[in-house]
């Protein structure tokens, strides 16, 4: 199962409705509860990251029977320093990012603790790639 | 605990939920970052004490599976977050008094720290 999604940068009011739809989707194929828990809380970071961070993105979601690949694919300032950026604690969130609860530096490093395989991608000025597998 | 006492132990109000009556929480988190509550790795009984009420909040107790949340310092729930929290099958509570004073009662009445 192949879906897609929009995501526009700055709309905090929507941000998390994909990973919703997504947490909906995988409990009603009778995924185990733990797996929907750790796919869910590291699309939500990167939900968040684009939200927070980019102009606007996609987010990818290929549903399997033994795994799902998400893809969060956006367009903006990229990150300069990926490992730099994977260090807890390291942010470069804006005042209006923390004041809705983020902005510590532990979005990255969550989604790596929740995620089999992690890939992020980057291109200063164009965007930046993540994605997320978890096995079943 | 059960919500009830909680409520009435913080001077609150239930704003959100239904049929609380045989529901307990055993333990709590008192966070006002969301980062954080993403990291709590088994979320059942566990009470969330916050004073950021936005969506967001809610959001990341849908993915936390955080059902019971008390917003503190007088913060309000919006009829957004209310939806949100219908939605997920949720608690939410409000009080005036401060994270400290509400987390040192909870913990004064045998709520567990969740850490």
């Amino acid at each position: 199962m192949l879906l897609e999604y929009q995501v526009n940068g700055g709309d905090f009011t929507n941000a998390g409705s994909v990973s919703s739809n997504v947490k909906k989707m995988m409990r009603q194929l009778g995924v185990d509860s733990s797996v929907v828990k750790r796919t869910v809380v590291a699309l939500y970071e990167a939900e968040v990251n684009i939200v927070a961070h980019a102009y606007r993105g996609v987010i990818t979601v290929d549903l399997q029977p033994d795994k799902i690949y998400i893809k969060l694919a956006d367009e903006g300032p990229g990150i300069a320093d990926i490992s730099q950026a994977m260090q807890e604690g390291y942010s470069t969130a804006s005042v209006a990012v923390r004041e809705m609860g983020f902005g510590a530096g532990m979005g990255l490093p969550n989604i790596k603790a929740n995620s089999d395989i992690l890939n992020v991608n980057s291109v200063v000025g164009k965007g930046t790639t993540v994605e997320i597998t978890n096995n079943f | 605990m059960k919500i009830d006492e909680i409520i009435a132990l913080v001077g609150g109000r239930l704003i959100e939920g239904n049929n609380t009556e045989n529901e307990e929480v055993t333990r709590a988190f008192a966070s006002d970052l969301m980062s954080d509550v993403l990291t709590i790795k088994d979320a059942s009984s566990l009470l969330l004490i916050t004073g950021l009420a936005n969506t967001q909040t809610i959001r990341t107790c849908e993915m936390a599976e955080v059902r019971y949340v008390l917003f503190v310092r007088g913060k309000k729930v919006t009829d957004e977050m209310k939806e949100l929290a219908e939605d997920n099958n949720m608690v939410l509570m409000e009080t005036s008094y401060s994270m400290y004073k509400v987390a040192g009662i909870l913990y004064a009445n045998n709520i567990q720290p969740l850490y």
